[in-house]
Formats: C-alpha cells, sequence, structure tokens
C-alpha cells in the first residue's frame, strides 16, 4: 500500500511505499503502476515506478497535485490482481575482455572468480524496474556475499551488453553508456530495440531472470 | 526523391528534430525530450502556420548554415538569434519572430544565439522525419527519434515532404527576458542537508557550468553538504529536479535526463520557470528562490495565459 503521497514539485506525485527493498513492497508498486497505467487518467504523461516508490508525473494544463492525489489514493487493487511474470534466460561470457571487473570483486568480496560465478549463475532473479537509460533492468536479490559498493570512479564508457553488479542488485548495459557497477560479463542479446515500439525492452519489471555462463565460441555464435 | 529540400552548409554545434516529446514511456527508461524551451517552440510554429505539435529544427549556440532548394515556403526564426538571409548576391540581416519566405537557392546562415542556448526554426511545411512513439525528437543519447537519434551534421540533406503554399506574411512584437532568480519547490529529501547547506542552497548564488547539456545542467558554486546520505534508493526523476551527488554541485534534470536518479534532491524548478532555466547559458548567475505548492500553480497558470495571449496576437 502506498504510505504517503507527497509532491516533487508542481507537476508530480510522489508516493512512497515505506523504506523497505523487498519484492513484496515492489510489486506492490507495479501493481499500482499497472492499474493506474490501464486507467488513462487525463494529465498524466508519465509514471515511474522504481523499488519502492512510484513518481507520477502530469500536465499542469490538465490537472493539479490536490485533484490527481484523490484520484491515486482512491484506486483500489484488487488482491487477485497478480502480475504476469515471464522468464529469461540471458546468456553472460565472462572472458577476460568481458569481465572488467572481476579482479576488483574477488578482492572487495574475498572470494575467488569461480566462487563469485557459482554465486551469481543459475540462480532466479527479480526485476525491480527498468530504467536510468532505456531498457536497463534492476535485478535483485544478490545473495548477501557478492554485494559491493558501486566503482570509486565510474567508467565514462560501459559496453553495451554488459553485466554489472552493486549492492543487492545486477543491471544490464542496454547500450554504451557512463556507469559505476562492477562488470562482471557480458552478454549477446540486444535487451533494447527501438525499433519494436510495442515491446522494446526485453525484460520488465516483474519478469524473471537466471543469468548462464557460455563460452567465447557461444558468444560469437550470437553475433553471426 | 524530395524535390524540396535543406541542404546543410554547416550544421551548427546541437541541432536536432524537436516536437513536443513523448510520454507514458519512464517506465521503460526513455525521456520525455521534446523541445528545450517550449514557449519559443509553439511561437515558431504558430508564425509559420502550423499546429502545436508539429517538428522544427532546434539549434543552440551556433545554428546551422542551409541551402534552400525547391518550391516557395515560409519560414520563421525564435528565441534571441542572429542570422542572415542570402538572396542572390543580397545578404540581409534576419529578424526573430517574423515569417520570411525562401526561394530556391536562397540561403539561411544561422550565426547564433544571443545571450542564450536554443532557438527555432520552422517551416511552412513538413519534414521528412522517422517517428518512433509518435515523436520525431532526436534523443541523441539513446539514438532515438529522426536522424537516426543524432544530431544533424555537414553534408546532409533536410528532406521536405510537403510544402504548405500559405504565404500570410506574420509577425509578433516579443522580447525574450532573462531571469536570475529561478523559483523552487523544496524537494523530497530535503532534510538531507545541513542547515548550513540550505542556507547555502537558497542564499548564495550559483554559476551555470559548460558541462551543460539536453540532458542536464550542472552548477558551480559553494558546495551543499548533506548530513545524512549522499546516496538514496535509485528512483524515478523528472525534469527540473535538482540533486546533489556526494561532490557538493547542484545538477538540475533537464528534458533528456536519465529516468532514475540516485542522488538526493533538494529542490525542484517550478514549471513556469522552466523554458527560461533552459535559455541560461554557461557563466550565468541564478539564485534560487523558494515557493510552495499553490504559488507554483498561480505562476504556471500566468505564465501559460501570457504564452496563449502572444500566440493570439500572431
Amino acid at each position: 500500500m502506498i504510505k504517503n503521497i507527497s509532491n516533487l514539485g508542481d507537476a508530480a506525485l510522489y508516493c512512497d511505499f515505506g523504506k523497505k527493498v523487498n519484492k513484496e513492497i515492489n510489486t506492490q508498486v507495479i501493481k499500482y503502476f499497472k492499474t493506474i497505467k490501464e486507467k488513462k487518467i487525463l494529465g498524466i504523461n508519465n509514471l515511474t515506478p522504481s523499488y519502492n516508490k512510484l513518481i507520477i508525473s502530469f500536465d499542469l494544463k490538465k490537472i493539479n497535485f490536490n485533484k490527481l492525489k484523490k484520484i491515486v489514493e482512491n484506486i483500489e487493487i484488487t488482491k487477485n490482481d497478480s502480475i504476469q511474470n515471464k522468464k529469461f534466460e540471458i546468456p553472460v561470457c565472462c572472458e577476460k575482455e568481458f569481465s572488467l571487473d572481476i579482479k576488483r570483486l574477488e578482492e572487495k568480496l574475498k572470494m575467488k572468480e569461480e566462487k563469485i560465478y557459482e554465486s551469481f549463475f543459475e540462480k532466479e532473479f527479480f526485476c525491480y524496474m527498468t530504467g536510468f537509460i532505456a531498457g536497463m533492468p534492476f535485478l535483485g536479490d544478490l545473495d548477501e556475499n557478492l554485494r559491493t559498493k558501486r566503482l570509486d570512479t565510474p567508467r565514462v564508457k560501459v559496453p553495451k551488453g554488459s553485466i554489472g553488479l552493486t549492492e543487492q542488485f545486477a543491471n544490464i548495459y542496454t547500450f554504451e553508456s557512463p556507469g559505476g557497477w562492477n562488470i562482471l560479463g557480458n552478454t549477446p542479446l540486444n535487451i533494447f530495440d527501438s525499433n519494436k515500439e510495442k515491446e522494446p525492452n526485453l525484460i520488465n519489471p516483474g519478469d524473471l531472470v537466471i543469468f548462464k555462463r557460455i563460452t567465447k565460441d557461444k558468444y560469437l555464435d550470437y553475433h553471426e | 526523391m524530395n524535390k524540396n529540400y535543406f541542404e546543410i552548409i554547416r550544421a551548427g554545434i546541437n541541432t536536432t528534430f524537436q516536437d513536443l516529446g513523448r510520454k507514458n514511456l519512464y517506465h521503460i527508461g526513455i525521456p520525455f525530450s521534446g523541445a528545450m524551451d517550449n514557449r519559443n517552440y509553439l511561437l515558431a510554429n504558430k508564425l509559420t502556420g502550423n499546429d502545436d505539435n508539429h517538428p522544427v529544427i532546434e539549434f543552440a549556440y551556433q545554428g546551422p548554415h542551409l541551402k534552400y532548394h525547391g518550391d516557395k515556403i515560409n519560414i520563421a526564426i525564435t528565441g534571441d538569434v542572429s542570422f542572415k538571409i542570402k538572396k542572390r548576391d543580397n545578404l540581409v540581416d534576419g529578424e526573430c519572430y517574423r515569417s520570411f519566405i525562401l526561394e530556391n537557392n536562397d540561403e539561411l546562415d544561422i550565426l547564433s544565439t544571443n545571450k542564450s542556448v536554443y532557438g527555432y526554426l520552422a517551416i511552412s511545411g513538413t519534414f521528412d522525419l522517422k517517428f518512433q512513439w509518435s515523436s520525431c525528437s532526436t534523443n541523441t543519447k539513446a539514438n532515438i527519434g529522426s536522424n537516426n537519434g543524432e544530431k544533424l551534421s555537414a553534408n546532409q540533406k533536410i528532406n521536405i515532404s510537403e510544402v504548405n503554399q500559405n504565404f500570410m506574411n506574420k509577425k509578433l512584437n516579443y522580447i525574450n527576458t532573462k531571469i536570475e532568480n529561478i523559483r523552487v519547490i523544496k524537494g523530497t529529501n530535503f532534510n538531507f542537508f545541513s542547515e548550513k547547506a540550505k542556507k547555502i542552497f537558497f542564499e548564495n548564488e550559483f554559476q551555470v557550468s559548460k558541462l551543460s547539456d539536453r540532458m542536464g545542467m550542472r552548477l558551480e558554486g559553494k558546495k551543499l553538504e548533506n548530513i545524512v546520505d549522499t546516496n538514496i534508493r535509485s528512483e524515478g526523476l523528472i525534469k527540473g529536479v535538482i540533486q546533489v551527488p556526494a561532490d557538493g554541485n547542484p545538477i538540475i534534470m533537464l528534458s533528456d535526463h536519465g529516468t532514475i536518479g540516485g542522488y538526493p534532491k533538494i529542490g525542484v524548478v517550478i514549471s513556469a520557470d522552466y523554458d527560461k532555466l533552459v535559455q541560461l547559458t554557461p557563466g550565468s548567475v541564478i539564485k534560487f528562490q523558494e515557493v510552495d505548492l499553490n504559488s507554483a500553480e498561480t505562476l504556471f497558470k500566468l505564465y501559460d495565459l501570457e504564452t496563449q495571449n502572444l500566440i493570439s496576437r500572431i
């Protein structure tokens, strides 16, 4: 449930679902997001679900904060509304040229390379949100022993397809972008395709993801 | 083939196609984009007889130098812009906020924006563009929109699929005013900052940094000290949000901003001041002034009425 609604500037609602970040709370956020989106409320420009917040921005010419707040407060989320999860297997190659931060991870996590991969691969992750750059999925939760901070100085360019780790999450760089996550490997799959207007994102909030380790030969096959 | 087109002799610094932008895509990570200065965008379209959501060319600082080929066409430039029109061997100074006729082989040289950032070129016609999610707006970071998501470059052609032959001469007396006081509503993490930082935010001046673009405006000045946490759980952003990373220098989110961010929000620029905010050049000095939600809504109504009033005078 939404714990509190406040205003973010004069043209957005800031819906707070509480401090915790877990699947239960995030599932609530996604349910609200989907329900409000389907209602096509006049004046809403954008809905941004994240771990434990939902930001609703609107056109100030058409509606204002107090009016939209009342509408959102009165929206009913039925208990039976379950999220349709899709499941994906994402192939990842961890050759040296792709696992840019494996040495740093070994050092920070005090774990050997193979142990890190063992904790990461073949586990099911949950997509909490997508964004920052187009289509980037934020996937959780990493095992406790894999959690570490961002790089002290972010990279100016993280290659497209990079798999990054930070704190309890993994992400996938959908195109080359600046970024500070610890890079473990690279996927040959296209995660975001702007030519598919209906569904540009392969992975959406609520979806489940398992990473599978592949060899360099197999990685190269994808590009042929 | 298109018989009406602009030949690009010089592309300018950051020349892109823009319209009203894209809605309902933040949840997949695609920003709003669209013309940075909405009022000047609307006025340019109105001066050439177009509707509100008609693609125009947006340029920053130095604009493009174009040579026109085709049937007679009406054009208008808005903003605070110096430009020249060359007809045969006759070079004349252009005037903003009025329509001009261009004929075959005429040249349009948009020299610069004056003490401002963005200007707009609209035509009484339709550019031949690729639309994505119902918008032509070019987002160069995600390579989305017209021109393969890239800014215009020299030796390209700008094709025009249709020319509207309405040659009414339209003119508007309007002068862009600059603002120094940017009005803001306190952000959702205002209390993350020390008393000293809050005071600095509202009482000191900040300078617009050179590292500003369509994504964000970086500011320099006294550092804003955070006493709670320099990172928050990543959450949605909107344009106008002022984030403060660990280095203490505020960044204002602009139209092509990342949709999610993890830095504390000290304030949000009110909607009424956005068009003028984006026109501030690097080195400009600004001061933040607090307003409440009610005042912000009233100020926006007034600003919008003023825009509508300008449009009705064309």
